[in-house]
């Protein structure tokens, strides 16, 4: 079963290292992973996901608790209900016969194009990994040249406030950050 | 005041009480070592950095310090790695201090340079490096904390060498952290605590006719030995211990029934596999300790009591789970807990005793490890710290010597790591200069650090091995000969050693004992012979260890 953590870390050099080993030494393998600093300073958020079985998930969760760096971790999946996004780059043949069925097909998935060339399209997309499984299909059939993918970042919805944010809800941790 | 990054490290390591450190020096650790030469603090030059870390070890798991350890950078670093994993599998709180080339050359492959931080990421609570000279006061504070704290374990810290020669500002760092940190780790917890399921647990236990307490290492790293005693003497519970809770209860007390596991006894194993309650205190129930999970204490509940939450349903699913201190929940717990019927407690624990196994009759005259083990006991009283090699010899000491006080039982368990015994002991000794401390080793594992000896005999350290010499690596020549058709693959040795010549020759008193009418005589002499001794005994190869569960399977399932 597949199963999307939330992790915020300090930024520290080799978190990134830290985290991921652990899914490696734990026999877990990751199927998406995606970092980025977030709104406070000093403070990266990972957004992970794993395909394995539900006492993998209970154990993944407290062994990351565990790291010293890593601030909160919570299980986005066991939590029910939260926003997950991927980002991806296609780059799809597009003669000019074509062209017209790539633009239909990237406005049904609310794709756009950011670049253009003679023979083909570059289109960008934002979505689950179902929307954007699903674009990669149906644009297959005109031959996708190359594409990037971003792995999934995720958001619990709000109506629930994680705990570390009603604890420390102004908390800056611009003074974990050293030198 | 300023101060070199180097002569910082010493004045911080002063500040943290250290008195004693295991390591020896290199290139890039040379300020370090020169900045060592005005301090105060003993460092005890070994021979293999390997022998360092487990020194440090030893300190730790004896002592009530942190074990400390310094090696250079490149092969001096990964020369700690199998001690650091060893301190990491077993709790055992430790700080690695590694010396790195200068900052500007990381990464160039540069003469010496190992990526330590990341070689030891796997197998370390925390590792950090020092960047700065200023933030050196900081870093070992923090280090010290992560690795004593919680669920204790080794911290790596990596020193370039130009940081140790820049001079920087010395602070004493102020603690500024939660729950007493140093530092702001906002997401380190150095105690998880969380009781919810306490009343649970006291009907459990209130109810339960045949239940067990597992003691496991964290009755040992919590100093949880008088809760555990009240605990188990208050509820009449039968006490079983892991290998590494050897010791958490004395091994002579009317409640403790054996260690359990793979060569653990007869009475604690069916104990166990009869129980309708498990009671597991700091203990994570290794795979050798529980045999095959599914089978394991199939008629009990199970209690699991850990400081670290992610110990819960790992390896056995626990049905009522409280997270926190040993001392502190057993206390909490006995209170809660008391009212049982005490009638129902002690037929089961006569019922227990009927299940050990039959004793053994030894008319034989051979040299039979279990002689060597009770002269000791014999000798010493049990007023001793015994610390062991890897292998058949470590399980007899197991099995065997009575222990009477809790940390005094040093043994690598989670790793099992060969050649962890001798370098252990100075570790021990210099924890406890007070007790005797006597090493129990194999040949096969002896051989794997017995360049300590000479340490052993320049610092003039009375500690006596006990050699047990099979000329094979005994433990897996008995599962080649039990599982493997008798087919001995590159286990007998062709030749044994002269190991007293070789402890000769390291400036160690030697001698073999060649009959066992003259065990104890032997064990004597070691004992009041002054400074280190080793004592050599020529066993038979056909030796075993019995009880025993074969890997994978049910501890009921024993072959005695």
């Amino acid at each position: 079963m597949k199963c999307t953590f939330s992790v915020l870390t300090q930024n520290a050099p080799g978190v990134l290292m830290r985290v991921s080993s652990l899914f490696y030494r734990r026999n877990h393998n990751i199927e998406s992973l995606s970092v980025s600093q977030t709104d406070t300073v000093g403070v990266s958020r990972f957004t992970i996901m794993i395909d394995a079985d539900e006492w993998a998930h209970d154990q993944v969760e407290k062994q990351l608790a565990k790291l010293v760096e890593v601030i909160s971790v919570e299980n986005l999946t066991h939590r029910g209900s939260f926003i997950q996004r991927c980002f991806s780059l296609i780059k799809v043949r597009a003669t000019m016969e074509t062209r017209p069925h790539i633009f239909q097909i990237a406005d049904v998935f609310r794709c756009r194009v950011v670049d253009m060339g003679s023979d083909a399209l570059t289109l960008e997309i934002t979505g689950n990994e179902g929307k954007i499984r699903a674009c990669v299909e149906a644009l297959q059939a005109y031959g996708i040249i190359e594409m990037a993918g971003s792995g999934s970042v995720a958001l619990g919805r709000s109506e629930n406030v994680p705990g570390y944010l009603e604890q420390e809800s102004q908390a800056t941790y611009s003074h974990m950050v050293r030198a | 005041m300023e101060l070199t990054g180097a002569q910082i490290v010493v004045k911080s390591l002063e500040d943290e009480g250290v008195e004693t450190i295991f390591g020896l020096p290199g290139g890039t650790v040379i300020p370090l070592y020169d900045a060592l030469y005005d301090s105060s603090i003993q460092h005890v030059l070994v021979r293999h950095e390997q022998a360092a870390a487990h020194a440090a070890d030893g300190f730790s798991r004896v002592g009530d310090g942190v074990g400390v350890c310094v090696a250079t950078s490149g092969p001096g670093a990964t020369n700690l790695v199998t001690g650091i994993a060893t301190a990491y599998r077993d709790s055992s709180p430790m700080v690695a201090i590694t010396g790195q080339v200068a900052t500007d050359s990381i990464g160039t492959d540069a003469f010496q340079e190992a990526h330590m931080l990341g070689i030891s990421l796997p197998v370390v609570k925390h590792s950090m490096q020092a960047r700065r000279a200023d933030d050196i006061p900081r870093l070992i504070r923090d280090a010290f904390f992560i690795a004593s704290t919680g669920r204790p374990g080794p911290v790596v810290l990596d020193l370039p060498t130009n940081v140790q020669k820049a001079f920087g500002e010395y602070r004493r760092p102020v603690d500024s952290g939660k729950n007493g940190a140093p530092s702001e780790y906002p997401g380190y917890c150095a105690i998880r605590e969380d009781l919810t399921r306490l009343d649970e647990a006291a009907k459990l236990i209130r109810g339960a006719e045949r239940p067990v307490l597992i003691a496991g290492n964290g009755i040992n790293l919590s100093r949880a030995f008088e809760p555990l005693r009240v605990f188990a003497e208050g509820l009449e519970m039968p006490v079983a211990a892991s290998l590494l809770g050897k010791g958490a209860i004395r091994n002579d007390h009317p409640n403790f029934i054996g260690m359990m596991g793979m060569h653990g006894g007869a009475a604690a194993n069916r104990a166990i596999t009869a129980a309708d309650l498990i009671v597991a205190v700091g203990a994570r129930f290794s795979d050798r300790s529980i045999g095959k999970s599914e089978e394991f204490a199939r008629s009990a509940r199970v209690i699991h009591i850990d400081i670290d939450d992610a110990e819960i349903h790992k390896n056995v699913g626990a049905d009522v789970w409280l997270i926190g201190d040993a001392g502190k929940v057993l206390n909490t717990l006995a209170e809660a807990a008391s009212g049982h019927d005490s009638l129902s407690r002690r037929a089961w624990m006569e019922k227990i005793l009927t299940m050990r196994e039959p004793a053994v009759r030894d008319a034989s005259d051979a040299m039979r490890p279990r002689r060597i083990l009770d002269a000791l006991d014999e000798v010493t009283k049990g007023e001793v710290i015994v610390t062991t090699e890897v292998g058949q010899h470590q399980m007899w000491a197991a099995q065997f010597h009575k222990t009477l006080h809790p940390r005094r039982f040093v043994t690598s368990g989670g790793l099992g790591t060969m050649g962890f015994g001798i370098p252990a002991a100075m570790g021990a000794h210099f924890a406890r200069p007070d007790l005797p401390v006597v090493c129990v080793a194999g040949d096969g594992s002896a051989m794997m650090n017995i360049q300590e000896l000479d340490t052993y005999a320049r610092y003039d350290m009375p500690i006596k091995v006990l050699l047990f010499d099979n000329a094979c690596l005994g433990m897996v020549r008995q599962w080649q000969q039990i599982f493997y058709n008798e087919r001995y693959s590159n286990t007998l040795f062709a030749r044994r050693p002269d190991f007293v010549k070789i402890a000769e020759g390291m400036g160690v008193t030697a001698f073999s004992v060649e009959s066992p009418q003259k065990i104890k005589s032997a064990i004597e002499r070691a004992v009041e012979t002054p400074g280190p001794v080793l004592v050599h005994f020529p066993i038979p190869q056909s030796e075993n260890v019995f009880p025993m569960v074969p890997a994978g399977e049910a501890l009921s399932n024993m072959i005695l």
